[in-house]
């Protein structure tokens, strides 16, 4: 019996050696498993996502055609009506009209914390800049609703009236709400997105190149016009574009300035619908299954083309930053 | 050959205007057109902050925060259950966002390099992007139409699906500052990769993880697009997961298209609380982090 004992102790140990060496690879291989099923889960959520709301809208692109759908100018779901265009044109309306007046001004802004600040004032002032990107939505609205509209009714259109109206963009009333005042409010919100991504960009410009401008007499101006811009041209380019993706998407403060009529106006001074918008504010109205359908519809089209747009916004990011 | 010549003499001449006053004068120019845009930009953020403050602090009182809206024309009432509603969303959103979020990120941040994780990055980057309504779409077509009801749980679920890839990038980022020296000291002590993982990475990223988590909460708080046809709304307190229920950011649209000015001052009062609430995590998040980053240093 005692003789059994010491052999058995005697083996065990490198027994068990072995099955705990064992153990120790295989709960590796299930730990690597385990977290990379929920990385692969992020995969599955986004074709998830776009099958869910391409079958959801299958309705209304069967019922009415995609290209009629798309191209139809008439939006009456009481008989059923369903055409998209006046949302599609009033999002692509504000959203480049807000990239026009965020992109001076987010480029300017990260060249100014990116080559001009010294870097205690960047330290205090790109927070600031952040802080932009963190105020809800709905803020924004509730601003624009009470301070810009009226701002822009009292003043900022009867002035574009009186000088500009002879343009077919500055003709109407002085509503206060419309494509302009949702374009105005669309740039505050995306110019920390340009800001944040181009100031990056920016500092993974190599000193030495810039340190050899300056060696050579060249004036801060001149190194930024020559090196730095040209370096992250196409880092910058992309912060626009994501930019875009923000502003084609953004919805609850546009809801609340646009007007949220659908029509197709060539004043930037009428009131408009945007496609966000419109899901926002019919949704929970829509009774019958066409209507529901045709709204998902609206969802699925500008989930396909913020996608599109954020995928080249990556991309052109990558391709500047990935040298560093 | 006359073109070229034309040429050689513009750039002659371009050169002699290129002179010293000249180029030092379009520096001061631009560097003037720099700084001033940085001032154009902040602008808007201190009028917003002074607007809420101007119109909301007066409506901030005890009551705003311990009753429910008051009916049309009765003073009075707060946004309470909005409060707590906002929290319990977001609470639910927690639940789903952080797991996945965060075990994904873990294999993201420690195979860095795999084809693998370069998709997933892309795809968690461009699901960041998709705008907060076309969640709000996915969560009522995924759990508002087969449960038949507004429920909390919706709304859970499309903010807890906007976390996870903000959750997810974070905590890649933070892995991948992680130096490998410690890792290869965990492991030269027989520590299983797990277990190194998960308490000796994770430990040392730990504050920047939870810094990442903090800003995800306090990004979808303010979210409303994807709440209004989940959890909908509701004037009770409600503490069911399959009910509507009152949040914020809802609450706050709501009083602000109404035609009631005593709901005006309500919907600024509760913008007044929203914003500050997220601003201070935002700020205690980013001065905690900042001295922890720089105490390693």
């Amino acid at each position: 019996m005692t003789v059994a004992v010491e052999i058995d102790d005697i083996v065990m140990p490198e027994q068990s050696r072995d099955v705990e060496r064992k153990s120790f690879v295989q709960a590796d291989k299930v730990f690597k498993a385990v977290i990379g099923f929920f990385a692969f889960l992020v995969i599955v959520l986004l074709v998830w996502l776009g099958l869910q709301l391409y079958s959801s809208s299958k309705l209304a692109f069967s019922s009415v055609g995609i290209w009629k759908f798309i191209e139809g100018s008439t939006w009456d779901p009481v008989t059923g009506v369903f055409g998209a265009l006046p949302f599609i044109y009033g999002t692509l309306l504000t959203s480049f009209l807000s990239l026009l007046i965020a992109t001076p001004l987010g480029v300017g802004t990260a060249v100014f914390l990116a080559e001009l600040s010294p870097k205690w004032l960047r330290r205090m002032l790109q927070p600031l800049v952040e802080l932009l990107a963190g105020i809800p939505s709905v803020i924004y609205g509730l601003w624009g609703i009470f301070v810009l509209s009226p701002l822009m009714a009292n003043s900022v259109e009867p002035f574009l009236m009186d000088h500009f109206g002879f343009l077919p963009f500055f003709k109407g009333y002085p509503l206060g709400i419309g494509f302009l005042t949702a374009a105005i409010i669309l740039a505050i919100m995306i110019v920390p997105f340009i800001t944040s991504v181009s100031t990056e960009v920016l500092s993974t410009v190599p000193v030495p190149l810039k340190e050899g401008m300056y060696a050579l007499g060249a004036t801060r101006w001149e190194t930024v016009k020559k090196i730095a811009l040209p370096y992250a041209k196409s880092g910058i380019f992309g912060s626009i574009v994501l930019a875009l993706a923000r502003a084609l998407g953004e919805t609850m403060a546009v809801t609340m300035v646009i007007g949220n009529t659908p029509q197709i106006s060539k004043s930037l001074l009428d009131p408009g619908y945007t496609m966000s918008a419109v899901i926002a504010n019919e949704f929970t109205e829509a009774a019958d299954a066409h209507y529901l359908s045709a709204l998902i519809a609206i969802a699925f089209i500008l989930l396909l083309v913020t996608l599109i747009v954020n995928a080249v916004a990556r991309w052109l990011i990558w391709r500047t930053t990935r040298a560093n | 050959m006359a073109n070229d010549t034309g040429e050689l003499k513009r750039t002659i001449l371009d050169g002699r205007g290129f002179s010293y006053w000249r180029r030092k004068t379009s520096n001061v120019f631009f560097s003037l057109l720099f700084s001033s845009s940085i001032l154009i930009v902040l602008l808007p953020l201190l009028l917003i902050i002074g607007y809420l403050f101007y119109k909301g602090a007066a409506s901030v009182n005890l009551d705003f925060f311990l009753h429910r809206p008051a009916p049309v024309g009765e003073h009075g009432g707060g946004m309470g259950n909005a409060i707590i509603g906002s929290l319990y969303v977001v609470g639910i959103a927690s639940l789903i966002g952080i797991p996945v979020g965060l075990l994904g990120g873990m294999f993201v941040g420690e195979f860095p390099h795999s084809k693998f994780s370069t998709v997933v990055r892309f795809v968690a980057d461009v699901l960041n992007g998709t705008p907060s309504i076309v969640m709000g779409v996915f969560a009522y077509t995924v759990v508002v139409l087969p449960m038949k009801s507004f429920s909390a749980l919706a709304g859970g679920f499309a903010l807890g699906v906007m976390m996870i890839p903000t959750i997810l990038r974070t905590t890649d980022e933070i892995l991948q500052t992680v130096p490998t020296s410690i890792r290869e000291a965990s492991l030269a002590l027989g520590v299983p990769y797990w277990r190194t993982v998960l308490s000796v990475v994770l430990r040392s990223a730990k504050s920047g993880i939870i810094t990442g988590i903090l800003l995800a909460g306090a990004r979808v708080l303010g979210e409303t697009a994807p709440l209004l046809f989940t959890s909908f709304n509701n004037a009770f307190y409600s503490y069911s997961v399959t009910q509507p229920i009152s949040t914020l950011p809802v609450q706050i649209f709501n009083y602000a298209i109404s035609p009631y000015r005593d709901w005006h001052r309500q919907a600024w009062a509760g913008a007044l609380v929203l914003v500050l609430a997220i601003l201070v995590v935002n700020l205690a998040v980013r001065t905690f982090s900042r001295q922890k980053f720089e105490q390693t240093l």
